[in-house]
Order: C-alpha cells, then structure tokens, then sequence
C-alpha cells in the first residue's frame, strides 16, 4: 500500500431507498430505487440487487425511465447532474451538467429532447420547474445549460408535480392551491381552497397530485386526508371536484392506474387504497404494510404497483393487491435506544427496528437480513400515544444469547418494564423466547452487559438500574422435574450507598465486574460478589466504562459527564492518567486494545482512538461529523488489511462504523472515491430472460459441468452433430429477410455442404468462438468486453461461410483454450 | 333599550311537517313545496326567497303516482303487473320511462306498448335485498334514462337498447329523488342518510367532445330523507323529513357573489302562527288541525337585568280547540280583549265567543256565519275588540262588528279593479280608524274604517311586504319588505315620513340587509313614541328613531353597552339599532305592557327530538 493513503469518511449504505418515487423497467421486471448517491436495479421477481448505477456525487433525487427508449434510465442529483443509464448492463452513457442543484425529474414522451426538473435558483425557498434542453451529442459529458421556465413558486416535492394528458399541462400544488399550466395555452389557472382558521378547514393543505392518463383530471390528497377528484379545470369559473374520504391522516401519495381505472392511495395508515372507478363506495384495501406508505409507483405495463414505506422498504404489489416482494433497507424509523451492536453470528449490526423489533442488518450486502419481534404487540399509529420502547439489548458469547429490555413510562411513577432473555435455536435458526422477567428493576434499567469470558460456562448477565441495585441473572434449572428446561434467576442484587446505578462492565476474562454509581466506580470480584474496591474521581456521573482488553486488560477507562476521561490502574488502585474530553461515544475494539472515543464540540464531532496504556492517542481525526454522533461500533473485518502506516493500523483487524444524530450511518475508508465509483464487478446478464439470482449461478454452472461430461462421453463414441442454430449457413438463412434472399437453388448446395461433417481441422479463430460460445453458458460472470469479443468472432466467422464447424477437442487443446480466456480482450472495444 | 319583563314561553309544540315536494317554475322564478300534512307553500326565490303563499288542498296531498289506468281514456299502455312510483316523459313526448319495483319500462306513447323492461340489480353490497324500489326516474333527449333505487344506486340507462350504461353506488339506503336542470348538463339526487348529490356531464378531455356523468359534491344539509330535490339554473334545492328547506345556489353558476350566493335554509314558516291577547295575557297557538289557548304565568318577584324569576303561577293550557273535518288551518286570531277566537280553514269559517266566570272558560260558537265569509286568508280584531277585519282569498276585505254573541256585517272592501290578489297582511291603528291591507306585490292600501271608504294606496315596491303595523297616536305606517327594507308612511298626511326619507337616502346597514328571515311582526311601545320593535327568527330589535343611524362602519350587533364605560363613550357608539338575539329562533314577540314583553321560542333541537330517528351511520372515530 501507497503511504499516501488518506483515511476518509464515507456512507456505508443504509441509504433512503423512499426518497424518491420507485420507477420500473418497461417490461416490469426491474425496479429502480434511489439509495443515497447511487441508483439501485433489483428484479421484481426475486427481490435481488442486480445493478447499482454508481455516478452521481451527491444523493439522487429523481429516476425516470427514458420514454424513447426504455432501456435506458434518466437520473438526476443534488449534484447537478443528469445521468443516462443503460440499466440491463449498468452502464452510465451520457452525462449532462446543469448546474444547479436538481431536486426532481420528469419525462414526457411527446418533449423527446427535453426534461423537465425542479430546481431553486436565487432564493433557497424558491422552486421552480424548468424544461432542460438535452443536446444531441456523442460524448460522454454534455453541458445542458438551455432552461426554459414553466412555473414558478412550486414545491419542491416530486409529488407536488404531475403531468396529464400526454404532456397537455401541467399540475402543481402547494399550500392551499392547485396551479394547472396549460402547454399549448401557455396560460395558468389556478384554485385555491379555503385556508381558515376554523377546524373543518385547517388541514385543507394539498399534500400530492395525480393526473389522470386518459380523461381530464386530476386528483390531489389532502392534509385532512380527503382525496379531490378535480375536472373541468380548463374553465376557472365551471371547475368542479369530488371529494373521496377514507384516509384519517393525510394522503401520502396518490397514482393512476396506467389505464386510469383506478386511483390508488396511502397514507399514516398504513394501508393501500385502491378506488375502483373513481367512486366513494368502490374501493378495495391492501392493510398492514407495517409503516407509513410514503411514494405510490405504478409499473409501465400495468401488472405491478410498488409502495415506498417510511421505514425504509418497497413493498411490491400485484394488480390484484397481493404484495409480491419486499426489498427492506436500513430501518431508520424510530429512535435507536439499542445503539449499535454486531451479532456475534451473522456479523450483522443489530439494533432498533421497525416499533418494537430488532433489525439485523447486513452491512457487506446493505440489505435487512430479519427483523426480530421483541415486544410482539400490535404496533398502534396514533400521535400522542405513548408506546412500548425497545430500550435495551445484548448479546450473549457466541451469539447464543440475547437479552432485552422494553419499558413504557406512563406516568412519573408507572413504569411498565419487562427483560427478555432469547435462546438461539439452530433448528429454526432464529431466536426464541427462553424468559420473560417482569419488573426486573424498580426503575429505569441503565445498562444491561453478559459476562462473555471463556471460563464461565454459566452464562451471567448483570443489569443495573436507577433504583440504586445491580442485578446478577444466572442461567439455571427451571423449576422442570425433568431438569431439561432452563431459565434465568436472579442471583445477586448489590448495591451501593443507595445511589443510582448507571453502567456496568465486564472485564476481558470476566474476573471482575465494574459498576458505576453516579461518580464512583466499584469493582466487584465475580466469584464472590463482594466489593473489591471504588474510585471517585468527583468529576461528575460516569457516562461509559469500559475495561481494557488484551495487553493493556489492567486499566478501566471511565467517562464521566462533565468531560473528564479517567484511565484507572486496577492493580495499583490509583488514577493512571486523566484527560479533558467530553465523549459521546466509547467503544472497545473487539479485535484489539484500541479504544475509539468521539467527542462532541461546537465545531462538529472528533474522533479519537487510543490505547488504555498510553494517554497519547493513536490516531486523531477531527470533525468527522457536524451532527452529534449518537453511536458508534466495531465491526471485525472479514479479512484483515495490512496498512503499514501506524495511524492507521487501527482499522487493519476491524472497521469502525457511527450512526449520527440524522440516522446517517457512516464509517472510515481509505479507498480514494474513484477506486470506490469503479463498479466491483460487472455483471452481465447472460440471458435476458431469466432473473438473475444466486439459484441460477449455482444451477446454470453445475448444468454446464453435466453437459460438459455428456459431451465429453460423446466425443469417444460418435461424431456430435453441430445444433442448428450453430451453423452459420442455417443461421443466415433464417435471419435474412425472404425478399432479399437469392433463389433457393443458389443456397441449396451451400445449405447441404453446412449439414456435412468435415475432418479438417480448424482455423485458430474458429476454435476461439466456440469456446468463447461454451464459456458464455458456462460463467455467468462474463464481463461485457469478451461479449463484444464474440461478437467479433462470429462477424469473421460469416465470412467463411462454407466451412463446417465441429468442435472436437482434446484435453490439452481445451487447457490451451483455458489460457486464451484470461487473456484480456479489452483492447477491442477501444477500436 | 330600556328593561322588559320576559315572558320566555316555551311551551309551542310546533313541528313544520316534513316536505313531500318541491318544484321549480323557471319562467316565475318561483318554487312550489308541498308539506306532507298538505300545505302547498309558494317561494319567491327573485324577493330574497320570501314565502309568497300558502295553499291547503283538501284533505292531503296524494303521493303524485301515475298509474297506467289514469292515462287509460288516452291510450292503453300495456299493463304492468306491479305498481309504478315513479314517471318521466321524454321532452319531445314521444316516449315514458316509468320506475317500478326492480325494473324500468319505456313506454311508446304512440303505440301504448312498451318498449324495453330494463331489469335493476337487487344486489346491496353483496347482499341481495328483498326488492329495489325505482324511486325516482329522469329522461334526457338524448334517450339516457336516470334511475335512482333503494339500493342506492344511480344507473344510467340507454333507452334505445335498454342496456345499463355506467352504475354509480352512492349511498347505503336508498336514493329517495332526483331532479335534472334545463340544459341536462347536471342533475341532482336525494338520499335517505340526508345527503344532496350533485352530477355533472363533463367532458372527458379538452380537446374531446366525449362528455361523461360524474359525480361532483356531495352536501350534507339534512339529517333525514331527502324526499325531494329540485335543480333551478343557479341553485339545488332540497327537502325532507327534517323539514327544512335547504336551497344551495351553485358556485359556478353564480355571476356576482354577493349575498345570495350564500346557503339558505328555510325552517319556520313565513307568517304568524301566534296571535297574543294584551288584556287577558293569552297567546293563541295555530297548528294544522288544531288551536291551543294558553294563559301566561306570572311571578311576584322581582331581580336584577339578566335574571330568571320564579314563576308564582305556572303557564295554563285553557282550551284545545279540534277543527272539523280534515282541513287545514289557514289563520286564526283571538281578540286583544280575548273574549273572542277566529279562525278559517279551506272553506270554512269559525267564530267562537269566550266567557270567563273566575277560572272556568265556556266556549260558545257563533253559528250562522254569512256565506261570503267562507274561507280566510287573514283575521284581525280591532283594538277594542269591536270590529273584525277579515281578508277573504277572493281579495275582498270584510268590516264585521261584533256584538255579544252575534255579529253584523258592516261593509265588504271591493277588490281594486283588475286585480284578483288577496290580501293577506292587515294592520288596524290602536285608535281603530284605520285599516291598512297588503297583498304579495302589489302595494298596501289603506282604507278609513270610519268612513268605510280608500283613503291612500301606498306606493308600490318591488319585494312583497312581509310585516305591517300602525303606531298608536301618529298613526304611521310602518312596513317591512323581503328585501329586509323598513319604511315608514304616514297615513294622515298621505307621505312618506323624515325618517323613512332618511334612512332610505342613508341605506341600511349592510348586515341588516343580509339577514335571511323576513320581519313578521311589528309592534309599538305605548309610552315611547320614538320606538319600533320588531322581529325576524333570530333577532329582535328596538329602532329608536331619535338615534344617530348607523352606518356600515359601525357594529350593528353591539352588546347591552358595558356600564363602566363613560357615558360619553355609550352615546358614541349608541345607534338607532337596538338588537337582542337572546331568544331564537323567535316565532313570536309582543308587547304586553309597558314593561312586559312575551317571547316565543321554538327551539330546533326539540323539533329534531320529535323527528323519526335518522338513519344510524357509522361516524369514524365513535
């Protein structure tokens, strides 16, 4: 590695994928979702990520399937940019620069050169909708600087803007009123609703629009969740409207069906409504999609609707209201009491989910690998109401343990509160409820923590609690005759002076056990239970503890509130260096004695990573954040880097990830940005027809390897006749067009020479496609260069037409050909 | 303002009956309503939606069914085996749909035969209903026929094929009425939860001439059954169970929006019910079929502005007087000595003679009444007692003297020549010397009684008079137009007063002139010559003419003027418009004495207690 590596932080996925609107392929076999700076492509059938169209340089606001041409998809970016994709190879075609900061796109089919997008150019409140010439050029970047103002004052919401009527006008709403701009006019009315004060109403605000894509009309949601069904609009005296009302919270989203038969909706509530007819008393409901429904998409050919959810997933859905797939991100819904945590079997971050569950999430995949139903109790969506919270959550050693605290806080003095311990099963390789423990605590549980080292084969976990205890579980016998059933006891309850209990923590070989009571720590023998010995610093509440690991497991490290960081040496009871921080985050490094601290200043947040050893940090990288970072984990690396630069040997064994204050999950990468755009692997899709998941990896190569050994098995015993569609003769002959075809006399020789097997041998070129041909069935993973190479092959090929073609290869030849595969034939695509 | 006693009387058991009908004549701009008790009300929707008339057919109003055997001397249609409700021609007369039970016939009315049987669906939301009741049916030109049913449905039919064209299910219970307007671009339809659907024939898009129904609005302006709904070219009308009529002028259609693009709801009726003796303190109650006597309570004890006494004496209900037969009551009137009770129904007239021995009451009917004096439009007694004024629907006014037990007829006022309008408001000065009559738009006329003979005609004003009166010693006119205007004319000197001139070259104020309930009494104080009151069904005023007027500027409504203001303050702001809206809605209102006032209230939420249950629907959030 280069020493001029710099380390940098990045977005680690976990991006909105509701953001924006979803679009859909032509043929409604993909869908494309926004998920940060880049465009996802994930199949409908299968759910998978097939693509990600990386480009753009800040979050991408707006995706639109090119109307010209449906196989390429429009883009655009706070970073100004438009984008043409080619999505079935991933490909980024063109680039056009505006210059603005585009907030949203739109395509029509009849303006064939020109989009339309949403940008604010002098005041930061002020959004307009332009139409942007797209030059025809053949370079890659394109300068589009021909703007050309349709209407002013809008929002900037993609939702707020429709287009009806092939392109005829244009609607938009905002506040209390629908603006409609005629293109062939030029001309704009608009209606307003009355925005009194009085309660019936207050909530009039429009919230979306929709147009109808066959009849004048557009319908728009309300704050009050009414839907108006607008006509006649083209007259500002004759307009009328009709009110549909079934959402109790404000419309969301509204879309058409493509033949505009029927008008669907989604709110707060959760629940898809589709309105047959446009009639009040003819509707059909899709409920429990789990979270607010935020954007409403309708596929191209008619068979598909997709529903973005607030928390962070599309829910696709069949015409006749079946959802069909769920592509689930990153929850980011609720508040994260949990902070971050790594599942010591899946590596997966684990903490708070959808209300009520703990979301396990891949972070190598960015994708929701389960969700696991803590609190199991029907979710209720009322503002106001005050619901059980998910606050606390451990894993056990190996991941076979979890542990878990809900509580609900009615009042001052009522808390509901409730610990659960999970089992994990292997069988159903989940979690399953092993003890349910009801008031663990008098109070508020402060910190919960499992005693992980090696030599306790009995599982120990400690809570500890504002009402002055701390609690010792023990895994033991139930009360079972048969002695078979398990289940966690108390053991011991200490406390001290009748303070508070706020942390707790193990150290490395689960000898001691540190409990922080406001300002003092105790440390506690874990055999005995008895009191070993306390430090006071009188520095404020200790806000973390944590002990060091490996080398340097002699020192406790504590943090307290008014900004002091204590290191204590256990062995010599005394205070080995202290250090003015206020630290927001504290995290051991699993895989090493590093500690990462986060400060919080007023400039923004810091980073810090030490030994307890040593009071000199590490590594310091300032303003790593401007919001406050809210927590932090590490999370061991599958396979170590070796930076050699000792700044950064701290992230060699393991990645550092932080979630902020705006639910932004971010980490640390030394990769420059344009190593990290260049796409990791270039898929191309071997044959357009079949969804490309990882079933048909597995079973298309171990067909290929069968039909290999039934090859080879022929060779010995006859001469194999060529397929049809392999000769080129025969090929020619079905592909030409009858009229321009010479008489059938000319081609019949030709045709019987192509049918006879021939002993010749081949020419290098021949021998070249035929593998080439053979390796494409075999490996999916061709990458689009040795496409073209094929391509070129068989063009030389046709040129020979009367030669016959048998592939009969011997084992060495087929090594030789083997060779001639890893030979990079990029070089033909340059020419 | 000076301080009353109230007597808050409660106890009027009036409930309007539930509207049957309503239609609409364009070229009038007049809107017929019949009540299911079998009034038959006539509004002048151009004079600011007065009630012009009120007719009582025989006995009641027959539900309007057209059997096929009515037509029979005609033509014979062809005989239908269950009955028809419902019956729309075609505007060129060439054919009839007629609404049955499940099914829709098209008759050819030259032939008799019909055309098509369209069948209705019973299916009510899946569930399928015992039998679907055509309601109500419409035939446009263009051959479409509009069916409404009770199962809620509004289906559009092809009356040239006889296929359902396009189906709306609007409501859970039944689609009662339907109504189209002239140019058939709209139509509206009743349900029986009470809500007011609109239709409009929009086009699909812009640049197309493919026009299709949609359904617009819905408005919620009643609590039961729309019975029936009339669509006038700027307004949709309605009326039901709940027997308001409820009239919703259409945005678009409405040129200027000034105050008669507001919503009208037309509760009580446009006349007095209630007639008051000063001297006996007797309130005589009109209902339908019958009249209530009363005596006010009273009270000895006394309190402070704003007080409710304890009654010392409960109000008594002295007599229950049955009419014969099954007509209506048209007027009825009880002297202001109450020795005597008048009242007419459709071709009747009754007199009765009231004794009074301590607490008992003999009732005593006056027999032999002329034959001229057989139905009613107006009754009133002169001051004393002697005379009684009677305003027949021929347009002839009848003088008749009362003597004890028996009567004389003095003299008949003669109709002016060519006109046929009757008089329906009459007015007698406390000094009983003259008699001042009104019909519904011709001016008012003031006869001398001592004379028996004209003496002045009132110029004529466009809105039709809805309340007059006579001040005592002035002997001053005053009358209250539609229009909310007040003039006052002074009979002696045959002219307007200084100020009636006034406030006419001044205006009203313009809240004033948007109040939707005409003036229906007038009464004056004895010992305050300056002073008017009056009242419509939610005020009630005191003008005093010695006051500044007020102008658009200043509140009309203020509050009793705060004590602890200065006095100069509270001559500032004090203007010629007393009003007090304590009591509404206000039926009646009198001057009993000088310090005593009678008010009668009528309040709506009793009405909708007597009211058949509407239909239960579910309200989200109950």
């Amino acid at each position: 590695m280069v020493a001029a590596e710099s380390v940098r932080v990045v977005r680690c996925g976990g991006s909105e994928l509701s953001f924006r609107r979803a679009a859909f392929s032509a043929d409604s076999k993909y869908i494309f979702c926004v998920s940060g700076d880049f465009v996802k492509v994930h199949s409908t059938a299968t759910e998978e990520c097939v693509h990600i169209l990386q480009g753009h340089r800040n979050l991408v606001t707006g995706i639109q399937l090119n109307p010209n041409n449906h196989l390429q998809l429009y883009s655009c970016s706070f970073d100004g940019t438009i984008k043409l994709w080619d999505y079935i190879d991933g490909i980024l075609i063109k680039t056009f620069t505006v210059g603005h900061k585009l907030h949203a796109l739109f395509t029509l089919a009849c303006a064939e050169d020109s989009v339309f997008v949403i940008i604010n150019k002098d005041k930061p409140d002020v959004f307009q909708l332009v139409s942007v010439k797209l030059p025809k050029s053949s370079s890659q970047e394109i300068e589009a600087k021909e703007l050309s103002f349709v209407l002013d004052y809008i929002n900037q919401s993609p939702k707020c803007i429709a287009f009806g009527n092939e392109g005829e006008y244009v609607a938009a709403v905002r506040d209390f009123y629908l603006s409609v701009y005629f293109f062939k006019k030029k001309t704009t009315s608009r209606f307003t609703l009355s925005s009194s004060k009085n309660k019936k109403h207050a909530k009039n605000n429009f919230t979306c629009v929709a147009c109808h894509p066959k009849e004048d009309c557009i319908a728009t949601g309300h704050k009050d969740g009414k839907i108006r069904l607008w006509r006649n609009f083209d007259d500002d005296k004759k307009y009328t409207y009709t009110c549909l009302h079934w959402h109790h919270d404000m419309v969301m989203d509204l879309a058409f069906s493509v033949t505009g038969t029927s008008l669907l909706s989604g709110g707060r509530e959760s629940v898809l409504v589709e309105w047959r007819d446009a009639t009040e008393k003819n509707k059909e409901f899709l409920p429990r999609l789990g979270a607010t429904i935020e954007h409403i998409s309708v596929s191209p050919a008619g068979d598909l609707f997709c529903t973005s959810h607030s928390d962070n997933k599309i829910i696709i859905i069949h015409r006749n209201l079946e959802a069909s797939a769920v592509i689930q991100g990153l929850v980011k819904d609720s508040n994260i009491f949990t902070g971050l945590m790594i599942d010591p079997r899946t590596k997966a971050l684990v903490l708070n989910g959808k209300p009520g569950h703990l979301q396990f999430y891949s972070l190598q995949h960015d994708k929701q690998l389960y969700n696991l139903d803590i609190i199991q109790q029907e979710y209720i969506n009322d503002y106001g109401l005050i619901q059980i919270e998910l606050t606390k959550a451990a894993f056990g050693r190996y991941g076979n343990w979890l542990a878990t605290v809900e509580q609900r806080q009615e009042k001052e003095t009522e808390l509901e509160s409730q610990m659960k311990l999970w089992v994990y099963d292997k069988k159903t390789q989940g979690f399953v409820l092993n003890t349910k423990i009801n008031m663990p605590h008098e109070d508020h549980i402060t910190a919960l923590c499992f005693c992980n080292a090696e030599k306790f084969e009995n599982p120990t976990l400690v809570t500890a609690s504002k009402d002055g205890h701390f609690k010792v579980w023990i895994l033991t016998d139930d009360s079972d005759i048969y002695k078979k059933a398990v289940g966690w006891t108390c053991d011991f309850v200490g406390s001290y002076h009748k303070y508070q209990a706020t942390n707790c923590c193990f150290s490395e070989d689960g000898s001691l056990l540190a409990v922080s009571f406001e300002e003092i720590v105790t440390i506690w023998d874990s055999e005995t239970w008895e009191l070993k010995c306390t430090f006071c610093q009188r520095a404020g509440n200790i806000r973390h503890l944590c002990f060091g690991r490996l080398t340097c497991s002699k020192y406790l490290l504590g943090a307290t509130e008014n900004g002091i960081l204590c290191c204590w040496n256990l062995l010599s009871c005394a205070l080995e260096w202290s250090a003015k921080l206020t630290i927001r985050v504290m995290e051991p490094d699993p895989c090493s004695e590093n500690i990462a601290a986060v400060s919080q200043s007023s400039a923004g947040s810091d980073l810090f990573v030490f030994k307890p050893s040593e009071p000199r940090p590490l590594y310091i990288q300032k303003n790593i954040s401007r919001e406050e970072v809210q927590w932090g984990v590490f999370v061991p690396r599958d396979v170590p880097e070796s930076f050699t630069s000792e700044a950064y040997q701290w992230l060699n064994r393991s990645q550092f990830y932080f979630l902020t204050k705006s639910q932004s999950l971010l980490t640390f990468s030394t990769k420059s940005p344009e190593e990290k755009l260049t796409p990791t692997s270039k898929q191309l899709l071997a044959e357009e027809s079949l969804p490309t998941t990882p079933f048909y990896f597995i079973l298309g190569k171990h067909r290929q390897q069968q039909d290999k050994k039934i090859n080879e098995a022929l060779e010995s015993e006859l001469v194999q006749l060529p397929l049809t569609e392999n000769i080129p003769a025969i090929s020619e002959l079905l592909h030409t067009p009858a009229h321009v075809l010479p008489s059938a006399s000319f081609l019949c020789s030709k045709f019987v020479n192509s049918l006879l097997l021939s002993k010749e041998t081949k020419s290098g070129e021949e021998i070249l496609e035929d593998v080439d041909m053979e390796e494409e069935k075999e490996s999916g993973d061709d990458s689009d260069e040795e496409h073209d190479f094929t391509e070129n092959t068989q063009d030389t090929n046709d040129t020979e037409l009367g030669e016959d073609i048998i592939h009969q290869l011997s084992k060495s030849e087929e090594k030789e050909l083997r060779k001639f595969r890893k030979v990079d034939y990029s070089w033909i695509t340059v020419l | 303002m000076g301080e009353f006693k109230v007597h808050r009387v409660r106890f009027f058991n009036y409930i309007p009956s539930g509207i049957r009908c309503v239609a609409y004549n364009n070229q009038s701009n007049r809107l017929a309503v019949s009540r299911t008790d079998g009034t038959v009300e006539i509004y002048n929707l151009s004079a600011n939606y007065f009630q012009e008339k009120v007719g009582c057919e025989d006995g009641s109003v027959k539900l309007f069914q057209i059997t096929p055997d009515k037509i029979q001397f005609e033509r014979n249609f062809d005989r239908q085996k269950s009955r028809i409700l419902s019956l729309c021609w075609h505007p060129s007369g060439t054919h009839v749909a007629a609404g049955s039970i499940d099914y829709i016939s098209v008759f050819d009315v030259k032939s008799g035969s019909a055309v098509h049987k369209m069948l209705v669906d019973r299916q009510y939301m899946g569930v399928s209903k015992r039998k679907c009741i055509i309601w109500g049916v419409a035939f446009l030109s263009d051959g479409t026929v509009i069916s409404v049913d009770s199962a809620g449905k509004v289906q559009f039919w092809d009356s040239a094929t006889g296929t359902l064209v396009k189906n709306h299910l609007i409501a859970n219970a039944d689609v009662q009425s339907i109504a189209v307007s002239d140019q058939e671009d709209s139509f509206v339809v009743g349900t029986a939860e009470g809500t007011v659907f609109h239709f409009q024939l929009v086009s699909v898009t812009s640049n197309s001439s493919e026009k299709q129904w949609v359904r617009t609005k819905p408005f919620q302006h009643h609590t039961h059954d729309v019975r029936a709904v009339a669509h006038s070219p700027t307004a949709l009308i309605s009326g039901g169970t709940d027997t308001h009529l409820v009239i919703r002028p259409l945005m678009e259609k409405v040129e200027v929006k000034n105050y008669d693009a507001a919503l009208r709801k037309i509760t009580f009726p446009h006349r007095r019910l209630i007639s008051c003796s000063k001297k006996r303190q007797l309130l005589l109650f009109q209902f339908t079929h019958h009249l209530e006597l009363w005596r006010l309570g009273s009270t000895v004890a006394t309190g402070k502005n704003g007080d409710t006494l304890p009654l010392s004496r409960n109000a008594d209900h002295l007599l229950h007087l049955k009419t014969k037969g099954p007509e209506n009551i048209i007027c009825s009137c009880i002297s202001p000595c109450g020795s005597w009770i008048a009242y007419s129904t459709t071709s009747r007239f009754f007199l009765y003679r009231l004794n009074y021995e301590h607490d008992n009451i003999s009732l005593q009917r006056v027999s032999k009444m002329p034959a001229f004096l057989r139905s009613a439009l107006q009754i009133l007694f002169s001051e004393d007692s002697t005379k009684l004024f009677v305003a027949s629907n021929q347009g002839s006014l009848h003088v008749i003297r009362l003597l004890e037990g028996s009567f004389k007829h003095l003299h008949t006022f003669q109709p002016q020549s060519g006109t046929v309008e009757s008089m329906c408001l009459l007015a007698v000065s406390p000094d009983g010397n003259w008699l001042a009559s009104s019909g519904t738009s011709a001016g008012v006329h003031v006869y001398n009684i001592k004379h028996l003979k004209l003496h002045c005609t009132v110029p004529s004003y466009n809105f039709p008079v809805t309340a007059l009166a006579i001040a005592p010693n002035t002997n001053n006119l005053v009358i209250a137009h539609s229009d909310q205007q007040v003039f006052e004319y002074s009979i002696p000197d045959k002219q307007y007063t200084e100020w009636s001139r006034t406030i006419q070259k001044q205006g009203f104020h313009y809240l004033w002139l948007q109040r939707d309930t005409p003036i229906t009494h007038i009464s004056f104080h004895p010992k305050r010559p300056m002073h008017i009151l009056l009242h419509d069904a939610y005020m009630f005023c005191i003008i005093d003419k010695s006051l500044p007027l007020p102008n658009d500027k200043t509140l009309l409504y203020n509050p009793l003027p705060p004590t602890k203001e200065s006095d100069v303050i509270r001559r500032r702001t004090a203007h010629a418009f007393k009003i007090s809206k304590i009591y509404k809605p206000l039926l009646f209102m009198d001057l009993l004495d000088e310090r005593t006032l009678v008010a009668v209230e009528r309040p709506l939420d009793d009405i909708i207690a007597q009211l058949p249950p509407p239909i239960k629907k579910k309200k989200f959030g109950t």
